[in-house]
Parts: C-alpha cells; sequence; structure tokens
C-alpha cells in the first residue's frame, strides 16, 4: 500500500521533470534558504561582532534567544505572510518565507557570535594589544579566528532551522520540498507525502553534517577545545 | 477612507468573543498534546541519562541518535509516521517527544555530572547505596540543570504543537492554518499569540516549580 503509493510518485514523469519536479522543488528549496542565512549573516554579524568585541550584548543575546523560543517557528512564518500581502506582495511568491527565515536564522547567529566572541581569553587579547595590534587586528586576526567554530555553529544551527521552516513554507501557499508534503497531505497520497518527507530530512541532515565538518575544518590549529 | 472599506480589518475582536469556546478547546487540545509528550520524554530521558550515566560509551551513541532525530524538520517526520502509524494523535506524540530526548538528556547527564565530587563521597561515607545516593543526592542538586531543560524543551514543544494542525489535529495551529487558508488575520494573530502565551505560562511554573522543589537554594545567590 505505501510501497505502491510510492513507486507510483517515483513512476510518475511529473516527479522528475516541470515546475513541480523535485529538482524544481529542491532548487526552491536550498536558494531561499541559502539566501535567508546569508542575509541573516550581512544584517546581524556586524553589530554582533561589535559588540563581542567591547565585551557588550550577553544580556541582549539571552534575551533575543528566550524570545525567539517562545515564538513558533509556523507562527512567525505566518505572521510575515500576513504582514507581506498586506503590503501588497503576491500569494505564493516566496518573499513571505524569505523573510520568516531571515528573522530566524538570525538569532543563533547574532547569540553564538557574541558569545564567541567574549569566549576569547582576555590575557589574550592583551597579550595582541601588548605586540602593538590595532582593534581592527585585534577582532580580526585574533578574536574572530579563535571564535568561528562558534559562529559557525550559529550558522549551522540557523541553516537546519531554515531547512525545517522552509518546509513550512508550502502552508503559506508557497514551493519547497514541503509542497510534496502538503499535497500528500491533502490529496491523501502516501507516496508523495512519504518522498518529500525523505527528501526533507535528508536534506537538513546532509546540512547539519556539512556544517559540522566546516566547524572542525576552520578551527585554528591548536585550538583542541574551541568552547 | 476607501482602503478601510475594501480591507477587512486586522482584528476583529467580535471573532473572539464569538468562537470563546472554541477558543477553549483548542487550547485544552494545546496543552494536552504539549504536556503528555513533555511527560513521556522526561521518563525516556531520564532512562536514557541514567543508561549514559551508567555506561558512558553509550552517552556518544545516544546523544548522535537523539540529535539525528532533532536534526529532522518536524512537518517531515509527522509524515514519515503516516504510513506506521497513521493521521492522529499517537504520530504527534511520537515525533513532539522525539523533540525532548536531545535537550532533556543532555541536561540531565550534565546536571549529575556537575554535582560536587566531595558531595558524592559524603553520600558514599554516610552508607548511601548507589540508587539511594542518585535519587536523594545527584537528582536534587542536579534539579536546576533538568529543570532547565525541561523548560526548552516545553517551550519548544508549545511551538512544534502548532505543526500538528496539519494532522487535523487542533491546537492553536488550527486557527493559523485556517487564518491562512481564507485571510482571515484574526485568527493568525489569535493562534500566535496564545501558543506564545503559553510558553510562556508553561515557562514561568517550571520557574516557580524549582524554587518549590528545591527550598534550600531559596535566597541564595
Amino acid at each position: 500500500m505505501a510501497w505502491d503509493s510510492i513507486q507510483e510518485f517515483l513512476n510518475d514523469p511529473a516527479t522528475w521533470s516541470g515546475p513541480g519536479s523535485i529538482w524544481n522543488r529542491l532548487g526552491e528549496h536550498l536558494w531561499v534558504s541559502v539566501a535567508a542565512v546569508v542575509l541573516a549573516a550581512v544584517l546581524v554579524l556586524p553589530l554582533a561582532l561589535w559588540l563581542g568585541h567591547i565585551r557588550k550584548g550577553s544580556d541582549i543575546a539571552t534575551a533575543v534567544v528566550n524570545i525567539g523560543r517562545a515564538v513558533p517557528s509556523f507562527g512567525i512564518l505566518a505572521i510575515s505572510f500576513l504582514i507581506l500581502v498586506q503590503m501588497g506582495a503576491g500569494v505564493g511568491e516566496p518573499w513571505a518565507v524569505l523573510v520568516a527565515l531571515v528573522a530566524l536564522a538570525a538569532p543563533p547567529m547574532f547569540t553564538n557570535t557574541v558569545a564567541g566572541i567574549q569566549s576569547v581569553e582576555p590575557a589574550t587579547i592583551e597579550a595582541a594589544r601588548g605586540m602593538g595590534l590595532t582593534e581592527t587586528q585585534v577582532l580580526k586576526g585574533v578574536e574572530i579566528p579563535l571564535a568561528m567554530p562558534l559562529v559557525l555553529e550559529g550558522v549551522r544551527i540557523g541553516l537546519v532551522q531554515v531547512i525545517a521552516t522552509a518546509t513550512l513554507g508550502a502552508l503559506v501557499a508557497w514551493g519547497g520540498l514541503g509542497r510534496f508534503i502538503v499535497d500528500g497531505f491533502a490529496q491523501q497520497d502516501v507516496g508523495q507525502l512519504v518522498v518529500g518527507a525523505v527528501l526533507v530530512g535528508l536534506l537538513a541532515i546532509v546540512a547539519e553534517l556539512a556544517m559540522s565538518q566546516l566547524g572542525r575544518a576552520v578551527a585554528p590549529k591548536g585550538v583542541t577545545n574551541p568552547r | 477612507m476607501i482602503l478601510a472599506q475594501e480591507t477587512p480589518p486586522l482584528f476583529d475582536w467580535d471573532w473572539v468573543a464569538r468562537n470563546w469556546d472554541q477558543i477553549i478547546d483548542r487550547t485544552w487540545e494545546h496543552v494536552t498534546l504539549t504536556v503528555v509528550s513533555v511527560a513521556i520524554g522526561m521518563v525516556l530521558s531520564l532512562g536514557l541519562s541514567i543508561i549514559a550515566l551508567r555506561w558512558r560509551r553509550a552517552y556518544a551513541p545516544i546523544t548522535w541518535v537523539t540529535g539525528l532525530l532533532y536534526t529532522i524538520p518536524s512537518l517531515a517526520l509527522f509524515a514519515l509516521l503516516v504510513p506506521i502509524v497513521g493521521l492522529n494523535a499517537t504520530n504527534a506524540v511520537i515525533a513532539l517527544t522525539s523533540y525532548t530526548l536531545l535537550i532533556l538528556i543532555r541536561n540531565t547527564v550534565a546536571g549529575i555530572d556537575g554535582v560536587p565530587a566531595s558531595v558524592v563521597e559524603a553520600a558514599d561515607g554516610m552508607g548511601y547505596t548507589r540508587r539511594a545516593r542518585f535519587w536523594k543526592m545527584e537528582v536534587p542538586l542536579a534539579l536546576p540543570a533538568i529543570v532547565a531543560g525541561v523548560r526548552i524543551a516545553t517551550v519548544t514543544t508549545v511551538g512544534l504543537v502548532t505543526v500538528t494542525a496539519v494532522l487535523g489535529l487542533g491546537g492553536y495551529g488550527f486557527f493559523i492554518l485556517r487564518g491562512l487558508n481564507t485571510f482571515f488575520w484574526t485568527q493568525i494573530i489569535v493562534g500566535v499569540s496564545l501558543s506564545v502565551a503559553l510558553a510562556t505560562v508553561f515557562d514561568l511554573s517550571f520557574v516557580w516549580a524549582q524554587r518549590w522543589l528545591t527550598p534550600w537554594a531559596r535566597g541564595v545567590g
């Protein structure tokens, strides 16, 4: 039953070509997720780096995390859709999803960057200053490299969250891989449902593993325990 | 203004007054799903934490598997469970419970590990058995860390329950979903605000519960 339905869905030519194909949906899912993370990084990293450098902002970071956790990501998506439609955006356009995803990716990146920069030992920074490095050089040459694993951990959390929530984009009339799941539910098509779910799950796991690998790769040599 | 006549009001208080019964029903559904999932999660994670504390080698695989479950997006996990358990509350509870495990286990293990060695030695010296030491000394002293985990897990679960509306299970997500389909903003705003409010109520009750459960920590720090 479930298996037959899966085979039927996989044998359907529309699954592999056209606007509703797996490739097209995967492409939509990926570009919106990556764009959201890049936009969030551009928006919050400069502020977070600066706050970390002057050793302030940990209270803001904690507040951001606590508030962010209480607001459901589905809720952020729905509110973002509501606001953009009120402002005149077309239904089915990706903008509401993109805005919601930027809002979701930003908090973990902000918090981890502030925490990462602040976790650099004061003695290390003193040594760098004592060697005559300017504040910019301290930030670029010492604090950022040492904070990199934690910063990337923030990016990883943000990216995985974004990929998960982009799936819900199908509930606000957008595409992405969630389209298969939402349509699968609506049409009681178990094949479409399961294939969509497996694709989304795999994408999230691949993103998670890739980012963890990257996080390990950027740790400066000699730093064994970045925390 | 012509625009004001054409666009529906952003928030319709009359709707709230007319649908009070429904709001109560959806609240009950949301609370039940949250409480059941977190409660099962707490029992399972306590068992898994005990295993991880007793056999250290088990800790890495346990966090790896629960971490993997945590990574799978909720909508996908609900969907994957459909061929196995169907479209029902069991589906939602399995998925929601599995999301609580990583947070709960990490905090429990870290909390018990954080109990000072001197306390453990004192307990041993007083003739406590391993079991008595665990329940009477280590668990109470680890409570702040354990409760912190339960708070995060519960608040996260309240948010995730909104997604269970796609399974037809009600909860506040029902309002959000119907609001999206009918472009009726009031329902979306009601659904999201009540979800945030419920998460806050749960979070605050745990803060109070912790104060009550750890009388020795009151007035300290």
